[in-house]
């Protein structure tokens, strides 16, 4: 059965835990930043989506939701993770492909799992994932277990096809989902004026009688709070919800993006409505934290980031005898 | 010992199913109160309901993706996609997801779900329905492929398709559904993987699998006649593949010919001739033949579609072109 833990609305949260809404952030920032670099070290292979200037989508959606809602997302989707509680040491370590990683070396950076923590993974064909959110939710509600899923895409997402279908599935078998669309803008490297003829993309949802709602992506509490509600409603068995957060991406799609495609001083634009720094002002202003608490919380994940590459680089890499382990779950 | 159609023995495990296990469900297009589309769920909506036989939209991809989610939360789903054509929209959440969730998440998520679809041609409905594509999901490692040929194969491995704790791709020819077979009264499955030798002969292999055996039990007649006794196999599954039964069997005749509605060049029957190269080389007396669907879409008039389709006549002369 889900747990019973107290969610209180966004302006009733206690200092610990927005504190810990800001933690989170930081620790995010600080584990993309490392990741970055072990990437250009050659540590770490294949493609790199980082999730820098995102962080308050992940962290205010999963803070508003319990530890046992099931929690989907793309391929960009360390910053889910982190939210969702997943050790950071693990995380490093499938980046590193190591057996100690979270997916043992299977998956690597866009295919993150750690289902005790009901994280059902980072998908990396564009909206494919939509689908298994729906089936997730049928189970929960034939199941009765008070569970409710939700599943962050990208504005990439929304002109698939799966896209449609899955909303209009979940809407008409009411299905106790909430569908958070992460609006950045850019599907890979472009802008999504150039190809879709409805940008507002929380107005697609009105097509299928959904309930919807444009949030400030850069704000951490928009996010808790809206969430908090949409998590309300869905879970009362009242439907799906959708919400679409304006959020930007600092970094270009992948570590093999030059970003020729946009101007840098968008993103320097952006990066005035920092999601950490704004919180952390706001903060400040209400006296929950002040400097000195600041610098701890920085040398707090600056320890954990630090650990989890130690972990990741004495990690054994995956037995080559254990190939074709788990391609099939064998009898038991 | 009961006789039963293809279509009764599949309702009737369905039925079974959804009776032993409330978390079973059926959805796909059509099924519950149309009665499904080939008949195969007539009846099962009235017994259990809209929550447990579950009428989909026309949305073959988000079918199957629910169907996967609902495994991976706990069901026993078993996904209709009517027929193999359509499946093709379903691609995605089939090669992408379900052969792929156990492996990419080191064994953390499993799929056990059975998905479902007619196949096959020779009801002249042209080029968009009437494929056999058996052979392309045999290619995926991650999933399980079953062709049943009798309504004993059919009961027997779609009990153990319920039993499975990976994505299976269930494929019933159209031509199948009501032809009538011997079913035991009891409780029975047959595992994955257990090919069935039909008719035993000295002379010659034939390796035929869903509704292509009935053409190549035919055949068989035809050399009977002609003198030559053949083995008939039956595949059961495609993957996993019953090698041992057919490398035995060459080893015994020294010729064979495999036969698929599907079309030749890069098919299943081009894997079987290959394995058997491999793995019995120098106990072959001549190459391994092929006789497949011809290279075309499937037309519509029925001469045309007939003649795009192996025959027994066709087949018994390519194994006695091997003499």
């Amino acid at each position: 059965m889900t747990q019973l833990i107290d969610k209180p609305p966004a302006k009733e949260l206690p200092n610990e835990q927005l504190i810990e809404l800001l933690r989170k952030m930081m620790l995010i920032r600080r584990f993309e930043t490392k990741a970055a670099e072990m990437y250009a070290k050659q540590k770490i292979a294949g493609f790199l989506h980082l999730y820098n200037g995102e962080e308050a989508v992940a962290v205010g959606a999963i803070s508003a939701l319990n530890d046992d809602d099931q929690l989907l997302t793309h391929y960009r989707d360390h910053g889910h993770a982190l939210a969702r509680g997943v050790e950071p040491g693990r995380i490093m370590a499938e980046l590193f492909g190591k057996e100690t990683g979270v997916s043992g070396g299977r998956g690597g950076s866009m295919h993150l799992f750690d289902t005790e923590k009901s994280f059902m993974g980072g998908y990396a064909i564009v909206c494919g994932h939509l689908p298994l959110a729906c089936g997730l939710a049928l189970a929960n509600q034939r199941l009765k277990n008070g569970r409710i899923v939700i599943c962050f895409f990208g504005d990439g997402a929304v002109n698939e096809g799966e896209f449609h279908e899955s909303l209009n599935l979940a809407a008409v078998w009411k299905l106790p989902v909430i569908f958070m669309c992460e609006n950045n803008f850019y599907g890979m490297g472009t802008d999504i004026r150039r190809v879709s003829a409805v940008i507002e993309i929380y107005k697609r949802a009105a097509a299928y009688a959904m309930p919807s709602k444009q949030v400030d992506g850069m704000n951490v509490l928009e996010m808790y709070g809206e969430t908090l509600k949409a998590a309300e409603r869905v879970r009362a068995g009242e439907g799906p919800s959708f919400l679409e957060a304006i959020c930007f991406r600092y970094r270009g799609h992948s570590m093999a993006d030059p970003e020729a495609y946009r101007d840098r001083g968008q993103t320097e634009r952006w990066r005035e409505l920092d999601p950490i720094i704004t919180f952390r002002k706001t903060l400040t202003e209400d006296g929950v934290i002040d400097e000195g608490a600041f610098q701890t919380l920085e040398a707090e994940v600056e320890d954990i980031v630090n650990e989890a590459v130690r972990f990741a680089e004495e990690s054994p890499v995956p037995q080559l005898e254990e190939l074709y382990t788990h391609v099939y779950k064998e009898d038991s | 010992m009961a006789e039963m159609s293809f279509r009764g023995a599949l309702r009737l495990t369905l039925q079974e199913e959804l009776q032993a296990d409330e978390n079973v469900i059926l959805m796909g297009e059509d099924i519950g109160a149309y009665g499904g589309s080939y008949s195969v769920t007539k009846g099962l909506f009235d017994e259990f309901g809209p929550e447990r036989v579950m009428d989909t939209p026309i949305s073959e991809s988000v079918v199957v993706g629910a169907g996967i989610g609902a495994a991976m939360g706990g069901l026993r789903p078993i996904v209709e996609l009517m027929t193999i054509n359509f499946s093709l929209l379903a691609l995605d959440q089939i090669v992408n997801n379900a052969a792929k969730l156990s492996y990419m998440s080191a064994g953390q998520i499993h799929v056990p779900m059975v998905i479902r679809m007619a196949s096959g041609a020779g009801s002249q409905l042209s080029s968009q329905h009437s494929q056999s594509l058996e052979g392309w999901y045999a290619h995926i490692p991650g999933i399980k492929v079953v062709v049943p040929y009798t309504p004993r194969d059919a009961r027997g491995l779609l009990k153990t398709a319920f039993n499975e704790q990976n994505p299976v791709i269930f494929i019933e020819h159209t031509a199948l559904y009501a032809r009538k077979g011997e079913v035991p009264d009891e409780d029975y499955a047959i595992p994955f993987g257990q090919a069935e030798v039909m008719r035993e002969g000295a002379d010659v292999t034939l390796i035929g699998y869903s509704g292509s055996v009935y053409q190549t039990l035919g055949a068989a007649d035809i050399l009977e006649e002609a003198g030559r006794e053949a083995d008939v196999i039956n595949l059961r599954t495609l993957r996993p593949l019953d090698v041992d039964t057919i490398v035995a069997s060459v080893r015994k005749t020294h010729r064979a010919v495999v036969i698929e509605d599907d079309w030749k060049f890069g098919g299943f029957a081009g894997e079987i001739a290959a394995i058997i190269m491999e793995e019995a080389f120098d106990d072959l007396d001549g190459p391994v033949a092929r006789v497949c669907g011809a290279d075309v879409p499937m037309p519509y008039a029925k001469a045309l579609e007939q003649s795009a389709l192996p025959n027994p006549q066709q087949i018994a002369d390519a194994a006695l072109a091997l003499f």
